[in-house]
């Protein structure tokens, strides 16, 4: 196949007219639809990349040809055409932003679309963040106070550039390229993301947040989060994601590694708001995500995610507990409305002696939507001392919707104490009618009680996330009683 | 305050209420007992706005409006209050957060400012003291892992925070000791003004002892079938209702 020129991208560069959603109007920098090696040599000619970096993509690549899609998770979908998407869609914009003042109007207007108002953020929380839209990282803010404290924080091609040994020491050493499918076809075509690396001893003073939006129609994300947490070190890092709406399935596929040294703690926060399909079930992103954890000596790390987004998604946020006194964590919400399918939970894989885990899921099923848990707790033959509690509740808001608890337990050591508990329960016409009583109308009676349900991982959540996820919790399930 | 007149309802087909009249004025207190199953929930349910039933015939006026056309939020709003005979539990959320939301709904439709959180805090503390209710179960979750009683109690806190004009207690007597009996008797007097007035279900005269109703009211089989003066009530206790049913077969 012959390399794509300048020319042959203009063809592809047409504005588009869309019927839903918004999209910003800032010319893409596109690669023809397809997958081949030929893409990928483009999307990593494209970013300029070293030589190490385009073998791990065609490794992963050729990996992947080899694998087929997972079918055990309990969702239903049309398979994506992989030869139908655009793996590499940029923004147009060949400069690199050095303040957040620099950046294009446009995109400003774009994310206070999505409710994000930066500067808002930035006054009130000092929150640091990385935007990365259609995979490319274009702002990166607060990087000089970060930089003082030897932090750094940056996008994923950023990092390739300036950091090579960083990310060559530690990328693909807790998703490996071959880990599953959809992890494979990341490691391929990824086009960015964000990392991040704490030094020994240091506190990283603010929240780190990188917000990731869909904008291109056909295109796929595939963004790759990789965040390392030095010896003794501590980090809070914040995702939270969007997409306009459209009609057609828009693929995402991540790949998230953290990386806790000794004495380290990493809280990785999600808020996934993605377009979960219009109410007949058209449209919608497909979320298909790993996310991994590796935890040394004395570590701890802790996944919080709200999941009220995408159209099926399939993810499990896990630990890897290595070091001996490794802790791990995991605190979600899942909200399912329409038709919407959520297959979701973790793994803790106790490997050290004396490992703590601790596994708090609700899940809440409204129209005729789908939603699973799915986790593994695995002691193995060493993990002296393992402790694992385990609580998986679901809440149902109709009759029509499905709830279903996996829970699969692998223990190879005695002395392991492990603890599960799940409730199912309707949220009651009687709760609704108590809160009527006392003046509270049928809206607010709702959020009060599937945010008094999520309380307890709303409450892992840093402030001013809270307040988001408490309004998105509302927003995704109006008018779902019934 | 309150005039139902003729009150027909039916729950899946089957009459529940059979032509029920009743008048409440501002200032009274008014008794109504009866037998099981008689219907005495159903009038508080549908007076509150339940939905699962059909009203068939009849008008309620609360206030000089309809109540039947108002929708359940707004006659809460208005000052209709209930106290459930089975108050429900909602884990997560604090009974304080739950108060605070509905006291600033009310106070919205009546085209109030939301109340500062110093002079909520002022009015908890002084409402929990009158119900002896303890500190901790007002920052509690609602009415979760309370006993019976403090489920009561709770209710009682609540129609203090509230202030209702028309309040309508369903059996809040029932699963009291003589204790709590008194401190919600207490509470209800105490609220008490010539500006509210309060229904008191209840089938044991008991309570009565403690608030002292201006009428006593029999609902028997979907209707009220004998209204009376505070002794109606001693009258019940020592015949049973046996007495009343002899009486409607003879009239
Ligand atoms: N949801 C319901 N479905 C069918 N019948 C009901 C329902 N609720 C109440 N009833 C019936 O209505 C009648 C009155 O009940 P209720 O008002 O609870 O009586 P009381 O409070 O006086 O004991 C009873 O015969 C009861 O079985
Ligand atoms: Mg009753």
């Amino acid at each position: 196949m012959a390399t794509y020129t300048e020319d042959d991208l203009a063809k592809d560069l047409e504005g588009k007219e869309y019927e839903f959603g918004f999209t910003t109007d800032i010319e893409s920098d596109k690669a023809p639809k397809g997958l081949n090696e030929d893409i990928i040599r483009f999307i990593s000619a494209k970013k300029e990349e070293p030589e190490w970096m385009l073998e791990f993509r065609l490794d992963a690549y050729r990996t992947w040809l080899e694998m087929t899609e997972p079918e055990w998770a309990h969702v239903r979908y049309d398979k994506p055409d992989f030869q139908d998407i655009t793996y590499y869609a940029a923004p147009k914009q060949s400069k690199k932003y050095e303040s957040w003042d620099d950046v294009d109007p446009e995109m400003k207007e774009t994310m206070s679309k999505l409710g994000i108002s930066m500067e808002e953020q930035k006054r009130l929380t000092g929150v640091a963040v990385d935007f990365v839209m259609d995979s490319v990282s274009v702002a990166t803010s607060f990087k000089a106070k970060l930089k003082e404290l030897g932090i750094i924080f940056c996008s994923f091609s950023e990092a390739v550039q300036e950091y090579p040994e960083l990310v060559q020491k530690y990328m693909g050493t807790v998703v490996p390229k071959q880990d599953n499918f959809y992890a494979a076809l990341n490691s391929a075509v990824f086009t960015d993301g964000s990392f991040c690396y704490i030094p020994k001893g240091v506190r990283c003073p603010m929240e780190l947040s990188t917000y990731f939006r869909i904008n291109e129609s056909g295109t796929g994300q595939f963004e790759r989060t990789l965040v390392v947490a030095d010896k003794g070190s501590y980090v809070s890092y914040l995702e939270g994601c969007t997409a306009p709406q459209r009609d057609e399935n828009q693929l995402h596929a991540a790949v998230v590694e953290l990386i806790a040294l000794d004495d380290a703690e990493i809280k990785y926060s999600t808020v996934q708001n993605w377009f979960p399909g219009d109410k007949e079930g058209k449209g919608g992103v497909f979320n298909f995500v790993t996310k991994r954890g590796m935890c040394h000596t004395n570590s701890k790390i802790s996944w919080t995610q709200v999941e009220t987004g995408s159209a099926v998604t399939w993810k499990y946020p896990s630990c890897v507990l290595k070091g001996d006194n490794s802790i791990g964590e995991f605190y979600s919400v899942a909200v399912t409305n329409n038709f919407q399918q959520a297959d979701t939970g973790t793994k803790m894989i106790h490997i050290g002696k004396n490992t703590k885990s601790t596994i708090i899921s609700k899940g809440i099923s409204a129209g005729q939507s789908q939603n699973s848990y799915r986790g593994l707790v695995q002691i193995h033959k060493n993990a002296e001392n393992a402790r694992n509690f385990s609580q998986c509740d679901s809440l149902l808001m109709t009759d029509r919707c499905g709830a279903h608890t996996f829970p699969y337990i692998e223990c190879k050591n005695s002395t392991a104490k492990i603890e599960h508990e799940a409730t199912t329960s309707k949220i009651g016409e009687d709760q609704i009618f108590y809160c009527l009583q006392r003046g509270i109308d049928e809206e607010k009676a709702i959020s009060l009680i599937v945010n008094g349900y999520a309380k307890e991982v709303l409450n892992q959540l840093p402030m001013e996330f809270a307040v988001e996820a408490q309004k998105l919790l509302t927003i995704s399930l109006e008018g779902s009683v019934g | 305050m309150i005039t139902i007149k003729n009150l027909h309802a039916n729950i899946e087909d089957k009459a529940i209420l059979k032509g029920l009249n009743l008048e409440v004025k501002a200032g009274e207190v008014h008794a109504i007992m009866g037998p099981n199953g008689a219907g005495k929930s159903t009038l508080a349910s549908i007076l509150a706005g339940k939905e699962d039933y059909e009203i068939t015939e009849g008008s309620v006026s609360f206030d000089g409006e309809d109540l039947l056309e108002m929708e359940t939020e707004d006659r809460a709003r208005e000052g209709l209050f209930l106290a459930f005979q089975y108050p429900v539990e909602i884990p997560g959320v604090s009974n304080i957060n739950f108060l605070r939301t509905a006291i600033n709904e009310k106070r919205e439709h009546l085209g109030e400012d939301p109340i500062s959180a110093k002079d909520f805090m002022a009015l908890v503390r002084e409402k929990s003291k009158l119900v002896e209710l303890d500190a901790k179960l007002a920052s509690r979750s609602v009415n979760e892992g309370f006993s019976g009683g403090e489920k009561k109690r709770n209710e009682i806190f609540q129609m203090a925070m509230l202030e209702p004009k028309l309040a309508i207690l369903d059996e809040t007597d029932s699963g009291l000791d003589i204790d709590a009996l008194r401190i919600v008797a207490n509470g209800v007097n105490t609220l008490k003004s010539d500006n509210n007035a309060t229904i008191v279900i209840t089938h044991y005269q008991r309570l009565l002892d403690y608030i002292v109703p201006d009428f006593v009211h029999v609902l028997y089989d979907g209707r009220i079938v004998k209204s009376g003066p505070k002794e109606l009530a001693l009258e019940l206790e020592e015949k049973g209702y046996d007495w009343i049913k002899e009486e409607l077969v003879e009239a």
